[in-house]
């Protein structure tokens, strides 16, 4: 049986005609053709998925897409200003080279700018902590963690 | 031009794609017409095929085609290939079992592909697979690389008596038996090095497209040699010509050495594009990715080393059984020997060292190089073997490895290699100020009035990377070449693309190769752009492995500019009226020496492709040179790595509190790229110490096949690291390079060890040191 979804992606309205299992990262992925959001297990584990809904940080593979009926997500793609100039958080992760393969990135950069709302000048622990969800294989975490409080200040000082 | 670029900070050229969702993964591939595949695999880890039935899954929604290993045998596709042959300790070549891409007749580990299932959409491929019947006869299993060889074990292979892939050797026993003999003290272990899952975030994925229109293949893989792929995909499995095959590996989520081999799925789906006339996907999701990625390590190990009285090194004696999984991976033979008992004789001088090999089968997935391929494996040899040693004797483990250390270069140890250059005790020097050892003392006595253990553990590591000199390398087994090809391209106004057989998937080539070019050449690194992954590009490669990249791939790309200003310099010389004898080439502009005379490395450039003005009597137009470069030697990175724990004893939580890693990778290019290579490294390296451990039940059931229970190191587990470097130029490449890639995989876990062992007063502990493993110990250790 296909279903009707109607959401907002990245400021723009869409409907996806899709079956009632469709997952929202297959949503995104494959009708809408955004891949900067990834896969990278089936457990709801790496947080490789996770998109911005309705402003929070979620793992768009452990939604169904009908779960995201009339929300609004950002994926990465939405994440730059629109001339192409980088968020700060985004900024910070190249600064301090907090990427390798880039796969994991995605998903680090939304849970973080969702953590660095709430946490405008977060401790080292408080960093870690908030990379519960979040699994990357290359970089050992250590320039995730200083980008994510240089990005987090850098946030904070925009504001 | 500005500062030097080698050695400089620079932020990646890459990174902006990668934080913008802009990257372009294999899976990210979708190509007009598109199918996808599914793999139907064995549930059981050893097992007759009885009948395989379609039937229902063809009448599936959506279903275009499905082919089992009959289709493959009847279409005369070859098994997968093993790229090093091993001869054994009775001179006859290891045991080479098939290895079909779809089972023939039995499958021999959970995961073995059975059968490949097509549809319109990946929804109805997984659907129309669960439709499969198969009828198995389940055997008995084994999964235990030491009990394979036992008497009445499951056989696996008609062709491998006692599951034995050959029993292989290097030393002299009879030398370093009469040195035991002699010596003053001997210090055994045993031990297992855990078996690991590589787990790169991108999962593997092959999309392989036909074109009937000229009878090609093109196939995106998410594969760290692309070129190598093409060539055992072609010559030794489907017996294509070269030439129509294309395979490009785009952006690559990381691999570790697990997407280097050629797999099954790569090959199925490649031939059944054809068949199907459409382009067919798969893409592993993280459970299939568990079962089936080429694992690490897995080795059983009984190690002893032979001192004097005064902790001088005398003899080695190595055994060890490596459980290679199922079948042979493309470089499974190679990893346990060539590049394991080679660096046994680590930083140090022992004079005599034996090391046995017994490869053998088992019912589990293939196991194969895994960040530092046998080379972690040999250090944790050497390093848990020098500091018990130390311990035993009494003596400071930092002043027995100095006792030991070799210090004059070149230096030939006993097990084939020769170290061109290093200096141990500066990075063990540096590695004890950075890590303040000598404040150890008071920092135990705070732990211990805490209630706390305290632990103090040195790894002082060696590696052969930059592999390999080819006819070395043939020599000792190899089945390819391993040298590098680059191309420079200059374009008509001076910038330039440079296409590399490396490949980087997460290592940042793009900007540590464009470092060199813009530095070599005296431009502008905006007017450099490193091309790699695509065989239709890229002129040949080797790709990246064994942390050969800057210095085997580098080098390739200097030999070729290096041409380039060569070529320049004639094309000046007639501009300026000079003598070519007379012309200089000084950071892009091409002056003669002496006079103000100089034309621009863009002039040139723009001369060679209007050549209106030209010494055409002489020169081609045009300014594009390859350069194919074959490593003299290996590189030989080394440094020392210092951990110290605090555990917790009634818990066994181990806290790492520190961790200090000092390395010697020769030149650096770029020390951000650097440092994130360690950082990574010891984190892997760290995982497998601590928290990383691939289980099998005894029927051969992955116990460990999610991240629910395979624990991939959080960043809740590791530490700010402490990293610096020191340099000794490597003497046999223009850059002085030796790679950095592997080295904190190969150097954490045994100054980790080392430093839990001491925290606990053990001798043994196994990895990963989890909580319960430490808490049994020290429960162990109370009531002994
Ligand atoms: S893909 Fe969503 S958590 Fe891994
Ligand atoms: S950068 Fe590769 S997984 Fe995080």
């Amino acid at each position: 049986m296909a279903v009707k979804v109607s959401l907002k992606v990245n400021g723009k309205s869409v409907v996806a005609e899709v079956e009632e299992r469709t997952l929202l990262v297959t949503v995104i992925r494959e009708h809408l053709r955004l891949t900067g959001t990834h896969v990278g297990c089936d457990t709801a584990q790496c947080g490789a998925c996770t998109v911005s809904m309705n402003g929070r940080a979620v793992k768009s593979c452990s939604m169904l897409a009908m779960q995201a009926e009339g929300t609004e997500v950002m994926t990465i793609e939405g994440v730059a200003h629109a001339d192409g100039t980088l968020h700060p958080m985004q900024a910070a992760f190249k600064e301090h080279h907090g990427l390798q393969c880039g796969f994991c990135t995605p998903g680090m950069v939304i849970n973080a700018i969702d953590f660095a709302k709430h946490h405008p000048d977060p401790s080292e622990q408080e960093i870690r902590e908030a990379l519960e969800g979040n699994l990357c294989r290359c970089t050992g975490y250590h320039n995730i963690v200083k980008a994510i409080g240089a990005g987090a200040r850098a946030m904070a000082a925009s504001k | 031009m500005g500062a030097p670029l080698i050695g400089a900070r620079v932020e990646r050229k890459e990174d902006y794609r990668f934080l913008t969702g802009a990257g372009q993964y294999t899976d990210d591939v979708e190509l007009p017409r598109q199918s996808y595949a599914v793999f139907v695999r064995s549930p059981h880890a050893h097992a007759i095929l009885k009948k395989i039935s379609l039937d229902q899954a063809r009448k599936a929604p959506g279903f275009i085609a499905a082919y089992t290993g009959e289709d493959f045998a009847a279409a005369k596709l070859g098994g997968l290939p093993c790229g090093w042959l091993i001869t054994d300790v009775n001179g006859q070549p290891m045991k080479e079992p098939p290895h079909p891409c779809l089972a023939q007749g039995k499958v021999r580990h959970v995961g073995d592909q059975v059968a490949i299932v097509i549809a319109e959409t990946s929804a109805q491929a997984r659907d129309a697979a669960e439709l499969v019947a198969v009828d198995y006869k389940v055997l008995p299993a084994v999964v235990d690389g030491a009990k394979a060889r036992a008497k009445g074990a499951p056989q696996l292979h008609d062709i491998a008596p006692d599951n034995t892939c050959y029993v292989w050797a290097i030393g002299d026993k009879a030398v370093a038996d009469a040195a035991f003999a002699k010596a003053a003290h001997v210090t055994k272990l045993e031990f297992i090095n855990n078996r690991l899952i590589p787990n790169a975030m991108e999962p593997r994925v092959a999309n392989g497209a036909y074109s009937r229109a000229d009878d090609s293949y093109t196939l995106y893989v998410a594969s760290q040699n692309p070129h190598v792929e093409r060539l055992l995909m072609t010559a030794f499995v489907m017996g294509l010509p070269e030439h129509k095959v294309r395979v490009v590996a785009g952006d690559v989520g990381g691999g570790f050495g697990s997407k280097i081999y050629l797999y099954a799925e790569d090959v199925a789906v490649t031939w059944a594009a054809k068949q199907v006339n459409r382009p067919v996907k798969w893409t592993s999701d993280r459970s299939e990715a568990f079962l089936t990625d080429a694992h690490g390590r897995d080795h059983h190990t009984v190690a002893e080393l032979a001192m004097d009285k005064d902790g001088k090194f005398l003899a080695m004696r190595v055994k060890t059984t490596a459980n290679v999984g199922a079948y042979l991976s493309t470089f499974a033979s190679c990893v346990p020997t060539i590049l394991y008992a080679t660096l046994l004789a680590g930083q140090y001088k022992t004079p005599v060292i034996h090391c046995e090999v017994t490869a053998v089968f088992t019912n589990t997935t293939p196991v194969d190089a895994y960040r530092g391929a046998g080379r972690p494996e040999a250090t944790y040899v050497v390093e848990r073997l020098v500091e018990t040693a130390a311990r035993e004797m009494k003596l400071d483990p930092a002043e027995i490895r100095r006792r030991n250390f070799i210090t004059e270069f070149p230096y030939q140890t006993p097990v084939a290699l020769q170290y061109d250059i290093g200096d141990y005790n500066a990075t063990m020097d540096a590695a004890q100020q950075l890590a303040d050892v000598a404040g150890f003392s008071k920092r135990k006595e705070e732990s211990v009035k805490k209630g706390k253990l305290r632990g103090l553990g040195y790894a002082a590591y060696i590696e052969a990377c930059g592999i390999a000199p080819s006819a070395v390398a043939g020599s000792l087994g190899a089945r390819a070449g391993l040298f590098e090809a680059g191309e420079v391209r200059v374009h008509p106004t001076g910038s330039v693309t440079v296409f590399t057989g490396s490949h980087s998937h997460g290592q940042g080539h793009e900007t540590t190769f464009a470092q060199v070019v813009a530095d070599r050449l005296g431009i502008g690194i905006d007017s450099v752009d490193i091309v790699h992954g695509d065989t239709s590009k890229v002129l040949f490669g080797m790709g990246t492995y064994g942390s050969r990249s800057i210095a085997v791939g580098g080098t390739a790309i200097v030999k070729a500019l290096d041409k380039i200003v060569a070529k320049g310099k004639k094309i000046a010389a007639h501009l300026l009226e000079a003598a070519e004898t007379d012309v200089v080439y000084d950071r892009g502009i091409y002056k003669v020496a002496g006079t103000d005379k100089q034309k621009t490395f863009g002039e040139v450039a723009f001369a060679a492709y209007v050549p209106h003005n030209y010494p055409h009597d002489k020169l081609e137009p045009g300014l594009n040179e390859n350069a194919f470069y074959d490593p003299a030697n290996f590189t030989f990175p080394a440094g020392t790595y210092v951990c110290e724990v605090e555990v917790d004893p009634e818990t066994g939580v181990v806290k790492i509190d520190k961790f200090t890693a000092v390395d010697d990778f020769g030149k650096i290019i770029n020390p951000m790229i650097v440092e994130g290579q360690v950082h990574g490294g010891l984190t892997q390296g760290i995982g497998q110490a601590l928290t990383e451990s691939c289980q099998y039940d005894a029927t051969g059931q992955l116990l460990t096949g999610s991240f629910m229970d395979y624990c991939l190191p959080r960043a809740t587990d590791v530490p700010f690291y402490q990293v610096d470097t020191r340099e000794t130029p490597c003497t046999h490449n223009p850059l002085g390079v030796k790679g950095c890639g592997e080295a904190g995989a190969i150097g954490a876990p045994a100054a980790l060890m080392n430093a839990i062992t001491d925290a606990l007063g053990v001798k043994d502990m196994p990895m990963p040191a989890t909580p319960q493993a430490v808490w049994k110990v020290l429960n162990n250790k109370q009531a002994a």
